[in-house]
C-alpha cells in the first residue's frame, strides 16, 4: 500500500495506542481497528536490540531469507512411519550405562522425581542393577550417561527415557532422508513417562519389546510404510491438534495399519496389539513427535535463520534451539502449567513442565493448531471454541507463514501457524502456547491432569543475542 | 476456443471441502468456464474428464496429487486463475477468517485486516520508533501521533518510507486529512458539500484544524491535510515527508491548490521546499509563520496568517465583526489600569498566531513558547503573555487541555483576577480526538468569577474567543457558541480575528 493509495483510497487504519482515535474512526464509518497493544514484555535490554536490529535493514533480508529456505524445507519435508527397531539398533551410540532423556542437558542432580524414578526403573528393565534401591544408587554415581534424546536423533514424551533394548517408531523424512525416533506411547496410568518404575510398568515395557514392537515392525514393511502429511490433515479437520487429543490420528492409523497387520500377524497377537492401539487414544502422540524430530531436523542449520527447530523441556528446564544457531541450546527454567485437574488432584500435586513433546509445537501443531481443536481448549482449560480461534491466532503472530496443508476447517481454511520465529517473540513479548499432559510430581502415579503452557521467554532472549551475534560475526 | 489447462501437484494434500471452496472462487473469475481441484484419485479424475476439464497432465496424476484443471476462454484467463490458484494454496486459507479478538503486533493486525494501509501510532514515545519500523516493514503508511522520538529515528524512518513508497507523517502530529477522513485531533467536515480540490501540508495539529474549518466556513474544501511533524522542515530531517507530500498531492488531479502552514523552514531546506513548491503545477499559498510577504518567493501567494490563507484558497472573504468599532466599544469599558493581554492557548499553532498577530500590531509580547519577536514568559513582565498551555512543562503529568479543559482553570482564574489584564484572549477547539464539551469549564469558572465578585464589567477583563469547530463536529458548534457568548465571551469567526481584537482593544483603551 503505497502512499499513493493512501491518498487515493483514504486510509484504513490499524491504530497502535490510544483506542479513542480508532472509536472516532468507526463511529464515522472509516476502515479502522485497535490492536491490543502493549509494550514489549521483554525486560532484557539487549535483547530487544537484538531482535530489533534482525528485523530490519540488511541483516532483516539476510535473515528472512534463511527463514524462508527454512519454511520451505519444513513445508517440503515428507514424513513417513517406516519402522520399528530396538534402541540400540538405531542409536549407535547407545549401549550399557547409557540413558537418553527428554530436553535439554541434564545431570541427576538436578532432575525431577518423576525423571528419576523411570531412570530407576529404566536401569532395572535393562538389568543393571537388580532393585530400584540399587538402581538409584546407580544413577547417582558417575557410572551412568545422560544424554538428550535430541542429540541422537530421538524424542520422547514426558520423561523421554530410552534405553538400549526399547523398541522405537521410526519416522523418516523421504524427501531429506534424515530418519528419527521415538518410544511407543505406553497407555494412560502408571507409565514410564510419568516416572512409573514398579513391575506392571517394566512388564509393559517388555511386552512392547517382544511382541508390539516386531508385528508393528512386520506390519509397516509390508506396507511399505504410513505417510503422515495426510493423516495429520485429516486428523486436524477431525478435531486434533496432536498434542493433547490424538483420538481422530490414532483411529486413523489404526484404519491404515490394520489390514496389513491381520495379514502379517498371528490372530491372537494381531488381536491383542490392535486392542492396544485403540484402548490409547494417546497412541498417535509418539508417532506425531517422531514426525516433527524427522521435519525439523533438515531445518537445524540454516545460517541467520530465526526459526525454532525444537523446543523441549526435562522437567527442570525448557530448551529451545534455533536454525541459525545450529545445536545450541538456550535454557531458561521450566513454567508450572495452568489447567484443569483430574478428581483428587490439584496444582499442589503437579510437576514442572517436562518432555520432549513441544516438538509438536514447533511444527504448528498442539497449542498452534489450537482453534481445530474446540475440545481440547476445554479440556486444558483454554476456555471456548472462539478462545481456542484466538490461540492460533495469536501464534500467527510469532510464526513465518502458514502451512499450506495443514488447514482448520473453522478457520476458513487457514493452514496451522508454521515456523516460531524468536525475533517475533521478543518483539511481540508473545511466548508460544504448549498443550500439556500435567505430571504428578511424585515418580509413578502418573498424569494428573492437563493445561497449556508457556514457553519461558529467556530462552527466545538468549537466542536472540546469540543469533545476532553470530550475524555481526560473520 | 475453449483453453484447458492442468497442473499437478505432486504429494500435495488438501480438504475435499476446502478444494471445493476454492474452486467455486475460481470459476467465478473472469473467462473462466469451469474450474476444478481435486485429489487425483481414479473416481475424481473420472469427474473431472466428464466435467471436460482433463487434459493429458491431469490423466497422469496418482491419488497422492492434487490436480488443478481449468476450462477457460484462453491462455490469459486460465493463467490468471491458476495463479490464484496457487496464491490460495500456498497461503493455505480461502478467505481471511475473522475474529473478534484484537491482534496484539501489526503484523498480526494485518492478517486480520488485510487492506490496512496507514498504522496511527499513538503509544507512549518511547515505543513509537520501533512499532513505526515495524509499520514500514509491513509496508504500512504511517501517522505518528506520540511525541519523544529522537530526531535520529525520525530521520531513518522517513528515509526507509521514502525508499519504498510510503510516507511518515509525523511525529507529533495531532491531525491529518486523508481523501476527507479526520484522523486523531481533527474537525469533520461531513457537512460541506463543496468538491474538496485543496490539500494542505501542515507541521501537526491546531494550524491544520483551524486552516480545515475557516476553508469550511468560507465555502471550500479540504481533500487532504498531510501532517509532517514539527521538525520535518528543519535541515536535520531536510523535509523529506514535505518533500514527499508536495510529489503526491501534485500527482493528485482533484487537488488543484496547495497549501503550505508551518514554522520557518531551515535555510536549506527552505530552498528545497519552495522550488518543487514551485514547480508542482498548482496554485501553491504558503503561510510560513514569521514570514513576510518578502520572504515567499514569486509564483506562490503569501499568506500572513490562516484565515488570510483559506480566504486565498476560497477567493473569498470571512465575515468578521467591525474590529474598529467592536474595539471601541469593549475600549471603553475596561477598567483603569487594565491594559495587558494574556493569552491561554490549548493549540500550540494558535498560540503562535496569536503572537505574531499581536506583534503585527506593534504590541511586545513573552510566552513560554516564543514566535517571532516574543520575549521568554520569565521576561512577561511590560509585555503581553501568550501561553501555550499545551506545552510540555504544563502536560507532565496532567492531561492536555485540549482533553481536559479542566487545566486551564486556574490560570484563566488568575488572569480574571490580575488588575492588569485588560483582555483575555481564549481558543476553543471542537472536533475528534477533543473534549466533549471544551466551553464548560470556561464558562463555570468565568460564571463563578462573576457571582464571587458581584462585579460590573468594567472590574474583570473582556474575555475573546474563537472556536476552532464545524456544524458537524460531534461537540456542537453552534451550542458551544452560545454557551460561550451566554457568559459574556465575545467570539470571533477565526483566531487571528480574535487576537487583531483583542489588540485594536489595547490600542484604544491606550
Amino acid at each position: 500500500m503505497t502512499a499513493r493509495d493512501l491518498l487515493d483510497t483514504g486510509p484504513k487504519v490499524i491504530g497502535v495506542g490510544l483506542q479513542g482515535f480508532v472509536d472516532d474512526l468507526q463511529s464515522q464509518g472509516f476502515s479502522a481497528s485497535a490492536l491490543d497493544w502493549r509494550p514489549p514484555a521483554s525486560k532484557n535490554i539487549q535483547a530487544l536490540a537484538a531482535a530489533e536490529q534482525l528485523s530490519n535493514g540488511s541483516i532483516a533480508e539476510l535473515v528472512n531469507n534463511a527463514n524462508a529456505q527454512a519454511m520451505e524445507r519444513m513445508h517440503s519435508a515428507d514424513p513417513v512411519l517406516t519402522d520399528v527397531q530396538l534402541a540400540a539398533d538405531c542409536i549407535e551410540e547407545l549401549g550399557d550405562h547409557i540413558i537418553l532423556h527428554a530436553g535439554p542437558p541434564i545431570e541427576w542432580q538436578d532432575m525431577c522425581g518423576p525423571m528419576q524414578g523411570a531412570i530407576a526403573g529404566a536401569i532395572v528393565l535393562e538389568g543393571w542393577a537388580k532393585n530400584l534401591d540399587a538402581a538409584f544408587k546407580l544413577a547417582a554415581s558417575d557410572k551412568i550417561t545422560f544424554e538428550p534424546n535430541h542429540h541422537h536423533d530421538a524424542v520422547g514424551p514426558m520423561t523421554g527415557i530410552v534405553t538400549q533394548s526399547m523398541p522405537l517408531m521410526v519416522v523418516e523424512n523421504k524427501t531429506f532422508g534424515n530418519k528419527s525416533y521415538c518410544a511407543i506411547n505406553e497407555g494412560l496410568g502408571k507409565v514410564m513417562r510419568f516416572g512409573g518404575n514398579d513391575e506392571s510398568v517394566l512388564e509393559r515395557l517388555r511386552w512392547l519389546e517382544s511382541t508390539l514392537g516386531p508385528l508393528m515392525a512386520d506390519t509397516l514393511l509390508a506396507c511399505d510404510g504410513i505417510g503422515l502429511k495426510n493423516i495429520i490433515s485429516r486428523g486436524l479437520s477431525m478435531g486434533d491438534e496432536m498434542h493433547q487429543r490424538n483420538v481422530a490420528c490414532t483411529s486413523l492409523l489404526l484404519r491404515e495399519i490394520a489390514p496389513t497387520m491381520a495379514r502379517v500377524g498371528d490372530p491372537d497377537t494381531v488381536s491383542e496389539a490392535l486392542a492396544f492401539i485403540a484402548g490409547n487414544d494417546q497412541f498417535f502422540l509418539n508417532v506425531a513427535m517422531a514426525m516433527g524430530k524427522a521435519i525439523m531436523d533438515p531445518v537445524r542449520d540454516i545460517g541467520g535463520a530465526s526459526v525454532v527447530t525444537a523446543m523441549c523441556r526435562n522437567g527442570t528446564e525448557f530448551g529451545i534451539r534455533v536454525s541459525g544457531c545450529g545445536d545450541q541450546w538456550f535454557t531458561a527454567p521450566v513454567e508450572m502449567p495452568r489447567g484443569l485437574y483430574f478428581p483428587g488432584f490439584t496444582e499442589n500435586d503437579a510437576n514442572p513442565d517436562m518432555g520432549d513433546s513441544t516438538i509438536v509445537e514447533t511444527i504448528g501443531l498442539g497449542g498452534f493448531a489450537m482453534a481445530a481443536s474446540p475440545a481440547v481448549a476445554g479440556f486444558v482449560g483454554a476456555g471456548g471454541a472462539a478462545d481456542a480461534v484466538t490461540y492460533t491466532n495469536q501464534m500467527a503472530e510469532i510464526t513465518c507463514a502458514r502451512n499450506p496443508e495443514w488447514t482448520i476447517p473453522a478457520l476458513d481454511f487457514a493452514g496451522v501457524p508454521s515456523g516460531i520465529d524468536i525475533c517475533k517473540v521478543i518483539n511481540s513479548g508473545i511466548t508460544p502456547t504448549i498443550n500439556t499432559g500435567i505430571a504428578h510430581k511424585e515418580p509413578g502415579i502418573g498424569q494428573v491432569g492437563a493445561g497449556v503452557v508457556n514457553a519461558p521467554l529467556g530462552c527466545f532472549e538468549q537466542a536472540c543475542i546469540a543469533l545476532s551475534e553470530r550475524l555481526a560475526a560473520s | 476456443m475453449s483453453t484447458i489447462v492442468n497442473e499437478v501437484r505432486k504429494g500435495f494434500y488438501l480438504d475435499s471441502v476446502a478444494l471445493m471452496r476454492l474452486s467455486a472462487e475460481i470459476a467465478a473469475m473472469g473467462g473462466i468456464e469451469e474450474a476444478v481441484l481435486m485429489i487425483g484419485t481414479p473416481s475424481n479424475l473420472q469427474i473431472m474428464q466428464d466435467a471436460g476439464v482433463l487434459n493429458a497432465t491431469g490423466e497422469n496424476a496418482s491419488p497422492n496429487d492434487l490436480v488443478i484443471a481449468l476450462r477457460a476462454d484462453g491462455k490469459g484467463s486460465a493463467n490468471r486463475a491458476l495463479a490464484h490458484a496457487n496464491k490460495s494454496l500456498e497461503g493455505g486459507a480461502l478467505t481471511s477468517a475473522k475474529s473478534e479478538a484484537k491482534a496484539r503486533t501489526l503484523r498480526g493486525g494485518l492478517s486480520l485486516h488485510p487492506d490496512a494501509n496507514l498504522a496511527l501510532i499513538s503509544t507512549p514515545g518511547s515505543y513509537a520508533a520501533r512499532e513505526a519500523r515495524n509499520a514500514l516493514n509491513a509496508g504500512l503508511n504511517v501517522m505518528i501521533f506520540s511525541d519523544n522520538v529522537s530526531l535520529k529515528d525520525e530521520t531513518s524512518l522517513k528515509k526507509q518510507a521514502r525508499a519504498s513508497d510510503l510516507i511518515v507523517m509525523g511525529p507529533d502530529c495531532g491531525t491529518a486529512y486523508l481523501n476527507g477522513t479526520p484522523l486523531a485531533f481533527a474537525n469533520s467536515l461531513s457537512h460541506l458539500s463543496a468538491p474538496a480540490t485543496t490539500a494542505a501540508i501542515a507541521a501537526s495539529g491546531t494550524g491544520l484544524q483551524e486552516f480545515a474549518v475557516l476553508l469550511g466556513r468560507l465555502g471550500g474544501n479540504l481533500k487532504h491535510g498531510i501532517g509532517v511533524g514539527g521538525r520535518d522542515l528543519s535541515d536535520a530531517v531536510g523535509a523529506i515527508s514535505t518533500l514527499q507530500a508536495i510529489d503526491l498531492l501534485a500527482k493528485d488531479d482533484s487537488v488543484e491548490q496547495i497549501v503550505l502552514i508551518s514554522k520557518p523552514p531551515g535555510a536549506d531546506t527552505a530552498a528545497q521546499v519552495f522550488e518543487k513548491l514551485g514547480s508542482c503545477g498548482k496554485k501553491v499559498i504558503a503561510c510560513v509563520f514569521g514570514y513576510s510577504e518578502t520572504d515567499v518567493p514569486e509564483g506562490i501567494q503569501y499568506a500572513a496568517n490562516l484565515r488570510h490563507a483559506a480566504e486565498l484558497a476560497s477567493n473569498s472573504s470571512l465575515p468578521e465583526h467591525d474590529i474598529q468599532s467592536l474595539a471601541t466599544t469593549m475600549a471603553s469599558s475596561v477598567g483603569q489600569g487594565r491594559n495587558k493581554i494574556c493569552g491561554l492557548y490549548s493549540g500550540g499553532t494558535l498560540c503562535t498566531e496569536t503572537q505574531l498577530a499581536l506583534q503585527n500590531a506593534g504590541l511586545a509580547t513573552a510566552s513560554n513558547a516564543p514566535a517571532g519577536t516574543s520575549d521568554i514568559a520569565d521576561n512577561a513582565a511590560g509585555k503581553h503573555c501568550i501561553l501555550d498551555l499545551g506545552a510540555d512543562e504544563y502536560t507532565v503529568g496532567r492531561p492536555h487541555p485540549m482533553m481536559e479543559p479542566v487545566v486551564r482553570v486556574d490560570a484563566l482564574n488568575n488572569a480574571l483576577n490580575d488588575q492588569t489584564v485588560a483582555v483575555i484572549l481564549l481558543d476553543i477547539v471542537l472536533g475528534y480526538g477533543a473534549h466533549e464539551n471544551p466551553s464548560q469549564a470556561i464558562v463555570e469558572t468565568l460564571v463563578q468569577h462573576r457571582a464571587a465578585n458581584n462585579s460590573t464589567s468594567a472590574d474583570t477583563p473582556a474575555v475573546i474567543a474563537s472556536v476552532c469547530g464545524t456544524d458537524s463536529d460531534p461537540q456542537g458548534l453552534q451550542s458551544q457558541r452560545n454557551a460561550l457568548t451566554d457568559a459574556g465571551v465575545t467570539i470571533c469567526s477565526s483566531n487571528s480575528g480574535a487576537a487583531e481584537l483583542a489588540a485594536a482593544i489595547i490600542q484604544h483603551a491606550a
